[in-house]
């Protein structure tokens, strides 16, 4: 083998080794949390509130959790949506080409996309006691809304600007303004993107855990009210983790299992909706 | 005031930041015929043709300096209402881009937002502009499904019914059949042949033959200058520029 052939052959081993090692290390998450949560899934686990209190309970099921959950989160992405639309049109519609202000906002995004969650929570901590909040799924809901802003406001970004500029001029000379291109042209031609983000962004927020400890406190009963304290996925599986009892412990395999599943399913969704989207897009 | 449609351009200079794009042009584009802007590649062909419905916004870093005037009225003046200017307008990019939307909806988007909601108006406007630009009897049956699912070919003509179902007195053609395979193109050009008896056409090529198709007038763009204009036989058999002449005869392109 000569040294070319020899290149060639030692970067596809590497290209090989690096995606196998990825995939093995996703099999083996996925391995560990149905191995060892499947056995502790049960109906109950999705219909009722935990039995006793969760730290120590066996009994009844993580409902509350999985609703407050869900309910935070997707209150947040609606709360991120209403702020991350309006600032992609913004950046990608009215900003003149090569904007300061565009540049600035873009830059910010990306460096509060890299700020630790924690640092969010604390951050929605702050913000309680300024607007006279306890613990509650309302704070919750600002402090992940905070989270996945960025997120949400940088993917959509992204596609935006994937749109063509013979399209929206094509949308100016019919006589159309600004507002009328970016809704009626510019939404619909990245729509499959706008629902990607949303849907990634919402993937994300589910899963944190560490900006919720101070924001939206924790509890055994169903989530009734915008300002008491609401349980959350992530935080079932921390708290039940740091369990003595190997029982509780389980149950908070089972609760990562529907975390996953729940995850899992929003990507599939986005998938399929990208498809469905795409068909009147012409690049 | 002269004729409806007429534009007329004075002494028109465009600079993107600091590069001069158009240098001092003047020109008056003659009604309900065919003009053609011809020129080399990056001479500021296209830059003209986007300066007469103020696709050049002057937002983009982009001075616009001299005045286009549209119907007597400078377009870059303050307090023109700029989509009423290209309400004015049809325009025919490179390459077709039909919006996101059903071949309907596209031709319907004009319409609607300058305010027509009627259902039997909008079906009669868009059957009466597909059948101008001839794409009436080739997806009658299928008026709902996207517009994407078009042929390159079918999709520029659709963009042409699009452009005339504003009402505009003028069609504007950036190289409107550079994407286009040989017969789509025919089939384009034969469009703007019938639509000069209602419509002055201005359209940018590189395509001398085509200019020489088309063209019942003639700018000869270089450098950002207007180097000649003109009654299209004056330019193509006697030019006076020798600029022109080397241009003609295939010399510089």
């Amino acid at each position: 083998m000569d040294k070319r052939s020899l290149e060639e052959n030692f970067f596809k081993f590497l290209m090989i080794a690096s995606t196998a090692l990825i995939v093995a290390v996703l099999s083996m998450i996925l391995l560990t949390i149905i191995i060892k949560g499947l056995p502790h899934l049960s109906w109950a686990m999705f219909t009722q509130t935990p039995k006793t209190c969760y730290y120590l309970g066996k009994e009844g099921g993580i409902l509350n959790s999985i609703l407050g959950s869900l309910y935070l989160t997707g209150g947040a992405t609606i709360l991120a949506f209403l702020l991350s639309l309006p600032i992609t049109l913004y950046l990608n519609v009215y900003a003149k080409k090569g904007s300061k202000l565009a540049y600035f906002t873009r830059f910010t995004f990306d460096v509060l996309w890299g700020i630790p969650s924690i640092v969010y929570g604390a951050f929605g901590f702050t913000l309680m006691l300024v607007l006279g909040l306890k613990c509650s799924l309302l704070a919750g809901m600002l402090t992940v809304a905070f989270l996945i802003l960025p997120i949400m406001t940088r993917s959509m970004d992204e596609v935006i600007r994937m749109v063509p500029q013979p399209l929206m001029d094509a949308s100016y000379a019919l006589g159309a303004t600004r507002f009328e291109t970016a809704f009626k042209v510019v939404v619909r031609q990245s729509l499959p993107g706008i629902s990607t983000a949303v849907l990634i962004a919402f993937g994300r927020g589910i899963g944190d855990a560490a900006s919720l400890i101070f924001t939206a406190g924790f509890t055994d009963s169903l989530p009734t009210s915008l300002f008491s304290p609401v349980a959350t996925l992530p935080l079932t599986i921390f708290f039940q983790f740091s369990s003595p009892i190997p029982a509780v412990q389980g149950r908070a395999y089972a609760a990562a299992l529907i975390l996953t599943i729940i995850i899992l399913s929003i990507s599939i969704i986005s998938r399929l909706m990208t498809k469905k989207f795409t068909r009147h897009i012409v690049r | 005031m002269e004729s409806k449609g007429h534009i007329k351009v004075e002494n028109l200079s465009v600079f993107y930041g600091k590069d001069q794009a158009l240098k001092d042009i003047s020109v008056k584009i003659p009604n309900k015929k065919i003009t053609v802007i011809i020129g080399p590649s990056g001479c500021g062909k296209t830059t003209l043709l986007k300066s007469f419905n103020r696709l050049l916004d002057p937002s983009d870093n982009i001075k616009v300096t001299g005045q286009v005037l549209v119907d007597g009225e400078d377009i870059y003046g303050p307090n023109v209402e700029v989509t009423r200017i290209r309400k004015k307008m049809g325009l025919l990019s490179q390459k077709p881009y039909p919006l996101p939307m059903s071949i309907y909806d596209n031709i319907a988007y004009g319409p609607r937002l300058h305010g027509e909601r009627n259902k039997h108006k909008l079906d009669r406007i868009v059957e009466h502009f597909l059948k101008t630009a001839s794409l009436w009897e080739e997806v009658k049956a299928k008026l709902h499904s996207p517009a994407s699912h078009l042929s390159v070919g079918q999709q520029q003509r659709l963009c042409l019914a699009r452009g005339l179902a504003v009402g505009p007195e003028i069609i504007l053609g950036d190289e409107p059949t550079s994407a286009l395979d040989p017969k789509s193109s025919q089939h384009i050009e034969k469009r703007f042949l019938e639509l000069k008896q209602q419509y002055t056409i201005i359209i940018v090529t590189h395509i001398l033959r085509q200019a020489k198709r088309l063209a019942d007038y003639v700018l000869f763009l270089y450098m950002g200058r207007l180097i000649e204009h003109g009654p299209a036989d004056d330019i193509f058999e006697d030019p006076q520029e020798e600029i022109t002449k080397e241009y003609i005869r295939g010399i510089i392109s």
